[in-house]
């Protein structure tokens, strides 16, 4: 049985004789703008100078340990991911943005081996270009509340003595040496820890399923299928913090009984698999993972399965018939997996993050954990902020908190059709993905969680957020997010398969101009068939998107059906028919042959289309003689 | 589908896979992932290949290999390239980049291979890279918050680097 008191105890007394650590991140954001090449830029600048670096800190014998002036390692994703490639220079607490190899001996002579800061290289604030040293005073950082992603993003993901070092796998051999399985489903029970793939169901009580459920062979999953465009916090994790997934699914492993576990990730994520593959590997040879776990008797042993690239497999029984080597197509619950799961055995399957916070929960204690968040939250929620937004990335808050805090000031406020910041712009942010609903300027107070979002008709989902500006055509989005769920339909059912194809086909003549009045109360009701009779969670909130749009958006849909027109001209058969002022020289005509009244104008005088009015009968076009209409 | 090539299929590749797995049923997916690595497609010899030597059905395997967007029936160009058309991606103008290839490239969203077999180019629903948006992937490297002018200098380039090397 591994020691982990002593583990720690040698980490931290190697650490001791490091300088400076120098922490470059190796997410997938950052390596593809080149954070490799400053990685090893720096380390050759660091050599040059004269200074002594490693990038591996030998800790486990004491007779190893010696002096550095530098220890580096490669991080996981730090969230930040558009000022990246990020440098962290600890103790001083400098973080260094944008970097690039050329600037490596700039820092290494200023910030290494001096305690000077790079003005250049700081975040500056957008607006008023006033410059932030590090996370510690960057408002991104400051107004977030990292726990689930404390360590991912500051530990090296390839170390796992530093993960111990840092509290890692305490938990896990409590769980094993303290608690009976029965004690350790109460206490997730009582800590109030909602699954954050989705549905938010209790953690506790899916354990105790599986754990009063009759078998002798148990598995637990981890859902890593993040398929969900617009959230990568899953791909983030495994990436940058995957002993704290492996220490979760061992506490669930105890909670309820089972000696396997499979890691479903992917295949669009290689990094994570990698990174998770040898998590394993490194676990098992220390004996964290394997035939006796802390010395209970009990076994557990994990194997990493990589996707084929079906967002259906996310669902959690389509994931399991995938794990069995079949078309990965959901079945009917009852029975649950928690009762009837992998190869028919009882299955607990949790998601990356729920995973990750498993552990958090236990060092922090139930009561404690409740102290974050709301009361039916409790805890803190990843989200992945995208879209028109200023600061795109990775940030973790407690539930309860605003989109207006998230959007306009961990954001850093909305970007407009010219890329520049202004909150104005502001129309709506989509969570949820293609399952979730969008949020308006009416929700920008709405304390969210899972909750408050459902009574709206949009849900917290895999926790992706796009925000998006006034150029953004509302229906063109509902018709993008039908394209993928009816593409990701996996054909099993016939409301999912068949009437996610008549909404898109609905949108498609909405966008294209094709659609009545009458197109929108049969897609409303289509909508709601899908999301009744659906067989699982794909269909069931496919609907969603366009339901919500429908509602809060209602005037945009209708301008399309009833003038034929896309107020933010998105959809290009509904861009109106206008007339060039240069060319126009005012004879009138095209206002005499409108059969609607929709031009007007003074004579001599360039005339105007009302696009609200305007039928596009194209009759003005082949009357002008000026060619002025188009 | 093409049968020149069969000729030249040795199994003993796929044997190994299919030995690496254990010859179980429940595998398929990892088998079909790693004999795609190397064929760069699953060619129908060698899937009926693997069903003979799993004992299941060619069937069972074809349900398989077309459910999963993963797996392709057909032989791919030599150089893969994958735009992500995710939400992020999407309302960052991941469009206006997608026609712009397939337009140099002759390509549609059916017809994804060019005829000299140089290029294939998909589209894929999300690489995670969601703060890079729009992303562009090629031959595995991730290539950030791409316009439709960089996505044509990336291909001036390779097609630079190949006619050098013809």
């Amino acid at each position: 049985m591994p020691n982990l008191e002593q583990i720690r105890e040698r980490y931290n007394d190697a650490r001791a004789l490091c300088k400076k650590r120098i922490i470059v991140c190796a997410g997938t954001g950052c390596i593809a703008n080149g954070s490799l090449k400053v990685f090893e830029a720096i380390k050759n600048a660091i050599a040059l100078s004269g200074m002594e670096v490693t990038v591996s800190l030998k800790s486990e014998d004491p007779k190893e340990h010696k002096h550095h002036d530098v220890y580096m390692i490669g991080s996981g994703c730090q969230g930040f991911c558009q000022v990246g490639p990020l440098v962290m220079i600890e103790p001083n607490g400098i973080m260094y943005g944008h970097v690039k190899p050329s600037d490596a001996e700039e820092i290494v002579s200023r910030s290494v081996a001096k305690d000077e800061v790079i003005e250049r290289l700081l975040y500056q604030d957008p607006l008023t270009g006033k410059g932030y040293k590090g996370p510690e005073e960057i408002p991104f950082y400051t107004k977030q509340s990292r726990t689930g992603l404390k360590d991912c993003g500051n530990v090296d993901p390839q170390n796992i003595n530093e993960y111990i070092a840092h509290g890692g796998y305490f938990a896990a051999r409590d769980a094993f040496t303290k608690y009976s399985p029965e004690e350790l489903c109460k206490l997730y029970q009582d800590s109030g820890l909602r699954g954050r793939g989705g549905g938010g169901f209790s953690t506790g009580m899916k354990w105790n399923f599986a754990r009063i459920a009759e078998g002798e062979k148990k598995y637990v999953v981890c859902n890593g299928d993040e398929g969900d465009p617009g959230a990568f916090m899953d791909r983030s994790i495994l990436e940058g913090n995957p002993h704290s997934v492996i220490e979760g699914m061992l506490i669930a492993a105890r909670a309820v009984g089972a000696d396997e576990g499979y890691v479903y990730v992917r295949m669009e994520y290689p990094l994570a698999c990698s990174r998770i593959r040898k998590a394993i590997k490194v676990a098992n040879e220390m004996g964290i993972l394997g035939d006796d776990v802390f010395g209970s008797g009990q076994s557990f042993h994990i194997q990493v399965m990589e996707g084929a690239g079906a967002f259906v497999c996310g669902e959690e029984t389509a994931l399991l018939s995938s794990i069995e080597g079949k078309r990965g197509m959901p079945n009917p619950k009852p029975p649950f997996p928690a009762q009837k799961g992998l190869f028919g055995k009882p299955t607990v399957i949790n998601n990356v993050e729920t995973l990750a916070l498993v552990p958090i929960v236990m060092q922090k204690g139930p009561e404690n954990y409740r102290k974050i968040g709301t009361v039916k939250s409790p805890g803190t929620k990843t989200f992945a902020l995208t879209g028109h937004v200023a600061n795109t990335g990775l940030i973790e808050v407690p539930f309860g908190t605003t989109i207006r805090e998230i959007v306009f000031e961990i954001g850093g406020g909305v970007l407009d059709k010219d890329g520049k910041i202004n909150n104005d712009a502001f129309k709506a942010v989509q969570i949820g993905g293609p399952s979730g609903g969008c949020l308006t300027r009416e929700h920008l107070d709405l304390p969210l969680d899972f909750d408050s979002l459902g009574s709206i008709g949009a849900m917290v989902g895999s926790g992706g957020m796009v925000v998006m500006n006034d150029s953004t055509c509302m229906v063109e989005t509902a018709r993008y997010f039908m394209t993928f769920t009816q593409h990701e339909s996996c054909g099993k059912c016939v409301p999912c398969r068949e009437g996610t194809r008549q909404m898109l086909e609905m949108l498609e003549d909405i966008t294209k101009g094709e659609a009545t009045e009458a197109t929108l109360e049969l897609l409303e009701e289509t909508g709601r068939t899908v999301k009744l009779t659906s067989l699982c969670g794909l269909g069931k909130s496919a609907p969603n998107p366009v339901l919500s749009t429908l509602r809060y958006f209602r005037d945009e849909y209708e301008a399309h059906v009833k003038a034929k027109y896309c107020p933010t001209k998105n959809c290009k058969a509904l861009t109106p028919i206008s007339i060039d002022p240069e060319i126009c020289v005012g004879c009138t005509l095209c206002k005499r042959v409108c059969p609607v009244g929709a031009i007007s104008g003074e004579v001599k005088k360039p005339h105007k289309i009302d696009p609200m009015i305007c039928i596009k009968c194209g009759a003005c076009i082949s009357a002008c003689k000026f060619k002025a209409i188009s | 589908m093409s049968t020149q090539n069969s000729a030249a299929h040795s199994f003993n590749k796929v044997m190994e896979i299919i030995d690496r797995y254990e010859r179980s049923e429940t595998k398929i997916i990892p088998i079909l992932q790693a004999v795609q690595e190397e064929y760069r497609y699953l060619p129908q010899e060698v899937l009926t290949f693997i069903a003979t030597s799993l004992g299941v059905s060619p069937a069972r395997l074809y349900g398989v290999a077309t459910f999963y967007s993963h797996f392709s029936l057909e032989p791919k160009g030599k150089h893969i390239l994958k735009m992500c058309d995710g939400t992020a991606c999407h309302v960052r103008g991941s469009s206006a980049v997608i026609d712009a290839i397939r337009k140099r490239l002759s390509l549609t969203d059916k017809k994804i291979t060019t005829d000299d077999m140089m290029y294939t180019f998909e589209t894929v629903s999300c690489l995670g890279a969601c703060g890079l948006a729009p992303v562009l992937v090629v031959d595995d490297e991730v290539h950030g918050q791409i316009t439709p002018e960089e996505a044509m200098a990336i291909l001036d380039k390779i097609d630079a680097e190949e006619k050098e090397n013809a």
